[in-house]
């Protein structure tokens, strides 16, 4: 029987859609203008549909929105601190993992892969909580008190996640160099550090460039999280808006407006992601 | 080119040496001897462990049984310290290996500065010499992916001569390259050899074996088949597999 030739209801085979635009950048920058201008629709649509279905006709959607908004914002702008900051110990304790995890060393080398395993393969929100709840909320040391706030703890509990991904990232782009320079650079008599430090991870450093950004949009996405766990971020401070008017209408304009701040943050990431990865294929 | 000059005390002498990559033996019993400012060229079949051999001889893959000793230097010894052998003994790659991020100028400096911890002008002033001696005086600021693979090949040997090497090995340094470009590294490698660097070369190319090896090995399935000067060799082996491969090959 040839193939195709079947009337039985048959499972095709995913076949990736052709990339949008392999070499021009206007048909994703169209798209992304194309996504944003829906959110914005929506948004208006929503704002609109509560202006007109406020029950007792009190203040207009608009003026509670624009009252509110700036310190929507300024959560937003908490979250992207947060981001920030989990990002940075995040990338320095997973860099170090990373190197282990090429190690010589065998106890050493399994340990990392252990830890990165663990904390890639464990849920955000659960690592959250575990932070939160097994971290104490003050250290003593030498008589002197150090307190530790739930946001400290926060960006710890987001930063574990993000050190086993670019723990994984930075073996990836180890992984990647042929494997001529390690011996060019033995035959050289350089030592398996400085060959390390000098000729590979120079090397490997812009191939781990996109797929780190890529991480750190996600953790930015993924900071919302921390709301859960009681902290004053954009999406508390939204939702505690939303209580405080008890307008049930409010919520999908409020929401999206949110949403808006993410999506405005975090595409032109995705953008230069997407560019920067072009270039490297380019260059390789 | 035969005994044009005065041959000197044995550099690299190997001896029954075995290596097994799991229960594969690469090489089954190898000796062989290469004196100062000699030119040995090993030639064979393809898989006949010569490019095993040849990272024998610098440490960086380690025998099994027998001993290889570099300019008096135990290569097999676990105390060996790898440093000085590979001071001694530079090695020239089929794929180039240049260090991809660093210029021309910067791979030959590279070793000399962080390995040999030597003086950065006085090595500058080296590594200008040995790119204008492989004719890339003017490509020093030029990175590996602009060159072609006959003037990477040209940095890769300017690279390992920056070390001051008493030997330098060469694995098949043009089976990557095509024929305009072979013949620019080969003069290379030709004027090394008439200035007296001991050179052992790992070839497919017959014709430059005859011309520049003082010695030529014929190497099949890891064993020494037959070895001697290039006349000889070439024009009457003595061994059937040398003829049935020589046969093929010319």
């Amino acid at each position: 029987m040839s193939a195709g030739a079947t009337d039985l209801p048959v499972l095709l085979p995913y076949r990736a859609p052709a990339p949008i635009a392999p070499s021009g950048l206007a048909a994703p920058v169209l798209l992304g203008g194309g996504t944003f201008a829906a959110f914005a629709i929506l948004f208006g649509a929503s704002l609109a549909l509560a202006q007109v279905t406020a029950r007792p006709a009190g203040e207009g959607a608009t003026t509670v929105l624009l009252r509110w908004a700036p310190l929507i914002f300024q959560g937003f702008l908490f979250n992207i601190l947060i981001s920030f900051l989990s990002m940075a110990l995040g990338t320095l304790i997973g860099v170090l993992v990373g190197i282990a995890q090429v190690s010589l060393v065998a106890p050493l080398r399994k340990t990392a892969w252990g830890l990165t395993q663990f904390f890639r393969n464990a849920p955000w929100l659960v690592l959250l909580f575990y932070a939160m709840f097994l971290l104490p909320f003050e250290f003593r040391v030498f008589g002197l008190t150090i307190a530790f706030p739930a946001w400290v703890k926060a960006i710890i509990g987001l930063a574990l996640p993000v050190a086993a991904n670019v723990s994984e990232i930075v073996r990836g782009g180890v992984r990647s160099i042929p494997s001529g320079q390690w011996e060019s650079a033995e035959a050289l008599a350089f030592t398996r550090r400085q060959t390390m430090w000098m000729i590979i991870l120079p090397q490997a450093f812009k191939r781990m460039i996109p797929p780190w950004m890529n991480l750190y949009a996600i953790l930015t996405m993924a900071t919302t999280l921390i709301s859960v766990v009681g902290i004053q971020d954009g999406l508390t401070i939204t939702r505690a808006a939303l209580v405080a008017e008890s307008r049930p209408e409010l919520m999908i304009p409020m929401y999206t407006l949110l949403l808006l701040m993410f999506f405005a943050y975090c595409y032109p990431i995705a953008r230069a992601t997407m560019a920067l990865e072009r270039r490297f294929n380019v260059k390789a | 080119m035969a005994s044009r000059h005065q041959l000197g005390e044995p550099v690299v002498v190997v001896a029954g040496v075995e290596k097994s990559f799991g229960s594969f033996k690469v090489l089954k019993d190898v000796g062989l001897i290469v004196r100062r400012g000699e030119t040995v060229c090993i030639i064979g079949p393809s898989g006949s462990g010569k490019s095993t051999l040849l990272r024998c001889i610098n440490g960086l893959v380690p025998i099994s049984k027998g001993s290889i000793t570099v300019a008096g230097r135990e290569v097999n010894d676990p105390r060996l310290d790898k440093l000085s052998l590979r001071r001694d003994v530079g090695i020239v790659f089929q794929q180039y290996n240049l260090f991809p991020h660093k210029s021309a100028l910067q791979n030959v400096m590279m070793a000399p500065i962080h390995v040999l911890k030597q003086d950065k002008a006085e090595v500058e002033e080296r590594a200008r010499r040995l790119l204008a001696k492989v004719g890339l005086s003017d490509k020093l600021a030029s990175y590996p992916g602009e060159l072609s693979g006959g003037q990477q090949q040209r940095v890769a040997i300017a690279r390992s001569l920056a070390m001051n090497p008493k030997v330098m090995l060469f694995d098949e340094v043009t089976a990557a390259l095509d024929p305009e470009t072979k013949k620019e590294v080969l003069v290379t490698i030709q004027d090394l050899a008439a200035e007296g660097m001991t050179c052992i070369l790992v070839t497919h190319e017959m014709g430059f074996a005859r011309e520049v090896a003082d010695h030529v090995y014929f190497t099949d399935g890891g064993l020494i088949v037959e070895h001697g000067p290039p006349a000889e060799l070439f024009g009457a082996p003595r061994e059937e597999r040398t003829k049935a491969f020589l046969d093929k090959v010319l």
